[in-house]
């Protein structure tokens, strides 16, 4: 009976994957140790290099076999998922208020930003400028974002680390130059209303500007927009927006790292996740960020790359608030019926 | 079985109920010229155009862009990355679980529904379709609503050493949600169709429930739930949203198969995407054949056998 065979053969196949599936539930530590990277979205090229650098470095002091997980995504989305309980062991997010969500969840402990040098910063980024080869739309400086016949894409600043630093570097444009808060308002309001698509993530951004073609501007990280830059092949440049005769002017980017306390206790994998975390600080570390485009912060290996990072007025988006903290950053722009909620919608009635 | 002692269905005294679906056997006319040739024309002609612009062209283009560097790059794309082939893995054994999670429930929930008169039996009918009304990425956010570290249940499975969020129970959970009408949908109607009177008979015959099932209802209904198991299949293996959500996008860890072609085409990997995408364009073909096949042996099935006017 060729049915029952079958039948027969499928029934055991699903009691199988059954089988699998309920078992790979259990948590278990793995043999040489397992370490779970959650990273934001465009850093997944850097991770991948890193990881196997520090693989490679720890396995041969050790002797074991310890393998890092990524897992990429919208920096506010993965703050979320490890609040719900992805078993990070360590977050590489884009912004400060996304690491601090996970240490309000108490999954994090009180000063985390202390506990690894320069404020738990291996590496900074800045926003730049993606525009179509030979900018035919000529957009040199910030001002040029408010011109009506120029479209911006960046990413939803409500889920992006992305999308909010560019909100930071567009306010603070402005701002940092002397305008007043009202300008800087009149002005991001201008340009959000001509982004065409506002993407819940970076890398989505970069596809709809890079290979779907559309708008005339893309702002985002500088290493990601070196990398658009040469995936696509002579189609794109980059720019640095300034105005003639001056440094560039930009936001300071500062993708903080830290430690998930509660993780790697419970899973054991403290040592690792700290020994990963203090590898980043090493100069090989700092020689693969800088050759992703990633600003590194040991000032031996940034001498080094000099010209590949054109000098740039960088600003700390902390002084855009009176207070200096990012929870003000995000109860001014980003909090619920805040700027951002107030000038997009706006942008709704029009 | 309570069968005896609650009201079974009477065949043909109800009205059909809402899954039937209707004029499968009317025969149709032959197409006579009612409608002027240039109408015709012009409809057939339309169909063509829709059919040929959204379904066959991004068809070719998957297969173009998959083979585009030759099919020794096709295999290194699909085989060399270990990311991919444990995706591949993953969904070969989340998409089966939860097909087999919704058989059994499918058949359960269809023989309740057609065979019982029972109060609360259109809210269950109209629960079925759930999942075909509401989102897929909101269907995700209640399991981690349901699971989540925040949530008493997945706090306790938390303490005793358990993961199902971000981790395969949490993929096949959100699959099998998705996934859940197809079984049940093909067979309510062919149950009603059916009617009670065989199992009936091999009730009085003294036939026990287990007997009844596999002897009577079963080769019953074997084509519907074929069909049924090969859509819901499809849609298992090729489901995202839900899948997205509560996966936590590990690499090498939870990420399916439609999971893994966003992920390589995010990272520029266009070939490789396109490569893990034709497998799963090549499962549809598939499908759809099985479906053609299994099509006519529906029909013949469907009819009614005894007591219907």
């Amino acid at each position: 009976m060729w049915a029952k065979l079958v039948f027969a053969v499928a029934a055991a196949y699903i009691l199988g994957a059954a089988a699998w599936v309920i078992s790979a539930g259990v948590v278990r530590p793995k043999e040489g140790g397992e370490l779970l990277n959650v990273a934001c979205d465009p850093t997944r090229e850097l991770w991948r290099d890193l990881n196997a650098a520090f693989v490679r470095e720890h396995d041969e002091k050790h002797g074991t076999r310890l393998s890092v997980l990524q897992a990429h995504g919208g920096s506010g989305s993965q703050a979320r998922a490890v609040v719900d309980g992805l078993e990070a062991d360590v977050i590489t997010l884009a912004l400060w208020t996304d690491t601090d969500a996970v240490r309000k969840a108490g999954l994090i402990n009180p000063g985390w930003e202390d506990r690894l040098p320069n404020r738990s910063l291996p590496y900074t980024s800045t926003i730049v400028f993606v525009v179509r080869n030979g900018n035919p739309k000529g957009v040199r400086d910030w001002a040029d974002l408010a011109r009506d016949d120029v479209a911006v894409v960046t990413p939803n600043p409500k889920t992006s680390g992305n999308g909010r630093w560019s909100f930071l570097a567009l306010w603070g444009s402005v701002v940092w130059r002397g305008g007043t808060d009202a300008r800087a308002r009149e002005f991001v309001r201008g340009v959000y209303t001509r982004v065409p698509v506002l993407d819940p993530a970076a890398r989505g951004a970069t596809m709809t500007f890079a290979q779907k073609g559309i708008g005339d501007v893309h702002l985002t990280w500088e290493n990601e927009a070196r990398l658009e830059v040469a995936e696509a092949g002579g189609a794109l440049q980059v720019v640095y927006p300034g105005r003639p005769g001056e440094k560039p002017l930009s936001v300071l980017a500062e993708p903080h790292v830290a430690v998930v306390d509660r993780n790697v206790d419970r899973k054991g994998t403290r040592a690792a996740a700290e020994a990963y975390m203090a590898f980043l600080y090493t100069p090989p570390a700092q020689e693969v960020i800088a050759r992703h485009h990633h600003r590194p912060t040991d000032p031996a290996v940034f001498a080094r790359h000099r010209d590949h990072f054109p000098d740039m007025d960088l600003r700390r988006a902390t002084t855009l608030v009176p207070s200096g903290k990012w929870d003000d950053i995000q109860k001014t722009y980003f909090a619920e019926g805040a700027e951002f909620d107030r000038l997009y919608s706006a942008k709704a009635k029009n | 079985m309570a069968a005896d002692t609650l009201l079974p269905a009477g065949g043909g005294r109800e009205p059909p109920g809402v899954l039937i679906e209707q004029g499968a056997h009317a025969p149709r006319p032959p197409g006579r010229g009612t409608d002027p040739w240039y109408v015709r024309a012009v409809l057939v002609g339309l169909t063509v155009l829709i059919v040929g612009g959204l379904v066959g062209l991004p068809l070719v283009a998957v297969f173009h862009h998959a083979l585009a560097n030759g099919l020794g790059a096709y295999w290194h794309n699909l085989t060399a990355d270990p990311d991919t082939r444990h995706a591949i893995f993953l969904t070969l054994m989340v998409a089966p679980v939860a097909v087999g999670l919704n058989v059994a429930f499918g058949i359960a929930a269809a023989w309740v529904i057609a065979r019982f008169r029972f109060p609360g039996r259109g809210v269950l009918v109209t629960l079925i379709d759930l999942p075909f009304s509401v989102s897929p990425v909101v269907a995700g956010l209640v399991f981690v609503l349901l699971f989540g570290l925040n949530a008493p249940a997945g706090e306790w499975l938390r303490a005793h050493g358990y993961q199902v969020l971000f981790a395969p129970p949490g993929l096949v959970l959100a699959t099998a949600f998705v996934t859940f009408p197809f079984v049940a949908r093909e067979l309510i109607p062919v149950l009603e169709a059916i009617g009670p009177e065989e199992e009936l008979a091999a009730r009085s015959l003294g036939a026990s429930g287990w007997e009844l099932f596999w002897r009577i209802t079963l080769p019953n209904i074997k084509w519907a739930l074929l069909y049924g198991v090969i859509l819901c299949n499809a849609r298992a293996m090729g489901e995202f949203g839900a899948v997205y959500v509560v996966s936590g996008r590990i690499g090498g860890r939870t990420d399916t198969m439609p999971l893994r072609v966003e992920k390589l085409f995010q990272e520029y990997n266009t070939p490789a995407a396109f490569g893990l995408a034709s497998v799963l364009t090549l499962l549809a073909l598939v499908t759809l054949i099985a479906k053609v096949l299994i099509e006519p042996r529906l029909r013949e099935k469907a009819p009614p056998s005894i007591g219907e006017p």
